[in-house]
């Protein structure tokens, strides 16, 4: 069957089969491999992406369920080859070992900061909460949320009014 | 890497044609909400349609809304609008408290009310809130809808009376004056099924207990349901004594099994400690007053 979606701002159509997970058709359609696959039990969130601006996890999604939508992936949170503050943050404060969870973290992440831009601890560990680190402990994601969150440019220029 | 068996996809663009299209497939068509307990059991091949029919793009079934004297909520309203609905908080304080616990943010993101219910799981949380609300559900089938008390919808573990070609629209919740409810439940970590978990809806009215509702999960309970703890709260004043009594018969008529969560006597005592806190701030939010 034909699927149609935005990804990263970019538009791609491809022929598939119905049983394909976005997920897969991320990786191996489109060689997105930033969205990474660990579980069969859609427990991990290490394949969290955004679906028409609200994260999921890309394993429980049908390609076909996604057709119509924009997704966002890991690959489209720079802009400009400029690194988001998410991202930043992750390499500031040690956020990762392996980083095999790292793409689904900072795609919650930035989820949490453009809604909340200033949370707390406990905030940001429900945000995450649906995924997993086998490495860190959680400790420096959650810092990692925080230091962006203190050099938010993105989220400061969309907050400014309000702030 | 597992992969769900085979199947052909098709768009439901409204109730009518969701029902047409799970008529002409037959048996093995089945409808599709936020996939978050079907796709895992497609996955592992414990479920093998062979037409799956998207019904996500129903936004006909996704409001919450007061109609006449009931809440009304869609079928394929969210875990997550549910849980952060300022009306459904309104009149029931439950639906906040037992979504926040309901697996995890991202699956809470897809995961529906109509899904929830129609999946029929054993440690189904919705399943122990609505029951405890003594709510209605309203199926759509061919020629029309039919209602049914949410206590003859479930027939066992993972099977309700709903027929392959019907579908479940919405699910009425009676609006109630001087009534609290709250839900209580123990998991293993966050985001994890019950071990088990207890909602309560208490309505008091003239000082006497006028209406109890008592959900559990987890537990074996008949449709979900305590009723000899409901009725043994019924007509008496709210009291420490009445709570405690209503805990215990809730922990005696259920029949949890040991697993990985823990074992019998453990559960048991959890339904008892759960219902008595449940009670007692469900008693507290219908009489603030009352402590
Ligand atoms: C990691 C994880 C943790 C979870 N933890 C919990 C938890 O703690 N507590 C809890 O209660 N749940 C939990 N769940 C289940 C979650 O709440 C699911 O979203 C829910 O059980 C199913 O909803 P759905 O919309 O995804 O349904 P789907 O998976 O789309 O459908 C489930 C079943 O219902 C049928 N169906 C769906 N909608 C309708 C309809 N309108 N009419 C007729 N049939 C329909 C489908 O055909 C299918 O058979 C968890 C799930 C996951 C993946
Ligand atoms: S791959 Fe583990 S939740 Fe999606
Ligand atoms: S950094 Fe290794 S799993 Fe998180």
């Amino acid at each position: 069957m034909q699927v149609n979606m935005l990804v990263n701002g970019v538009e791609v159509s491809d022929d598939i089969e119905p049983r394909l997970l976005l997920v897969h058709f991320l990786r191996e359609n489109l060689r997105l491999t930033g969205t990474h696959w660990g579980c069969d039990t859609s427990n991990c969130g290490t394949c969290t992406v955004w679906m028409d601006g609200t994260p999921v996890k890309s394993c429980t999604v049908l390609a076909a369920m996604a057709s119509g939508s924009e997704i966002m992936t890991v690959e489209g949170l720079a802009t400009d080859g400029e690194l988001d503050p998410v991202q930043q943050g992750f390499i500031e404060m040690h956020g990762l070992q392996c980083g095999f969870c790292t793409p689904g973290m900072m795609l919650s992440a930035r989820w949490l900061l453009d809604h909340n831009p200033d949370p707390n601890e406990e905030q940001i560990r429900e945000a995450i909460s649906g995924q997993i680190c086998r490495c860190t402990g959680y400790e420096n994601i959650v810092r990692a949320v925080k230091w962006a969150a203190a050099h938010s440019q993105k989220s400061d220029t969309r907050e400014e009014v309000g702030a | 890497m597992q992969v769900p068996a085979p199947f052909d996809y098709r768009r439901a663009t409204s109730v009518g044609d969701a029902i047409a299209l799970l008529q002409d497939y037959g048996p093995d068509s089945r409808v599709i909400a936020g996939g978050h307990s079907l796709l895992p059991m497609m996955r592992l091949r414990l479920a093998r349609p062979e037409v799956l029919i998207d019904i996500n793009h129903l936004t006909e079934l996704d409001y919450i809304r007061v109609d006449g004297s009931f809440l009304k909520i869609g079928a394929m309203v969210r875990h997550v609008t549910l849980q952060t609905s300022h009306l459904a908080a309104e009149y029931y304080p439950i639906f906040a408290e037992a979504e926040a616990q309901i697996a995890d943010p991202l699956v809470r993101n897809r995961g529906t009310v109509g899904g929830s219910l129609c999946q029929a799981d054993p440690a189904e949380d919705l399943s122990a809130v609505f029951s405890a609300l003594k709510a209605n559900v309203v199926i759509a089938h061919r020629s029309g809808t039919r209602k049914v008390p949410i206590s003859e919808f479930h027939t066992g573990p993972y099977t309700t009376i709903l027929e392959a070609d019907e579908i479940l629209t919405e699910v009425e919740v009676p609006l109630r004056s001087n009534t609290g409810s709250a839900y209580e439940k123990v998991e293993r970590r966050v985001g994890d099924w019950a071990i088990a978990a207890v909602g309560a809806m208490v309505r008091i009215e003239e000082g006497l207990v006028s209406e109890a509702g008592i959900g559990l999960t987890a537990v074996r309970a008949d449709h979900f349901r305590a009723k000899e703890a409901e009725d043994s709260l019924v007509g008496r004043p709210p009291s420490t004594e009445a709570i405690a009594e209503a805990a215990s018969l809730a922990a005696t008529h259920c029949d949890p099994f040991a697993d990985q969560r823990g074992p019998e006597d453990y559960k048991r005592h959890l339904v008892e400690e759960l219902t008595k806190r449940a009670l007692s701030r469900a008693m507290n939010r219908s009489l603030p007053e009352v402590h």
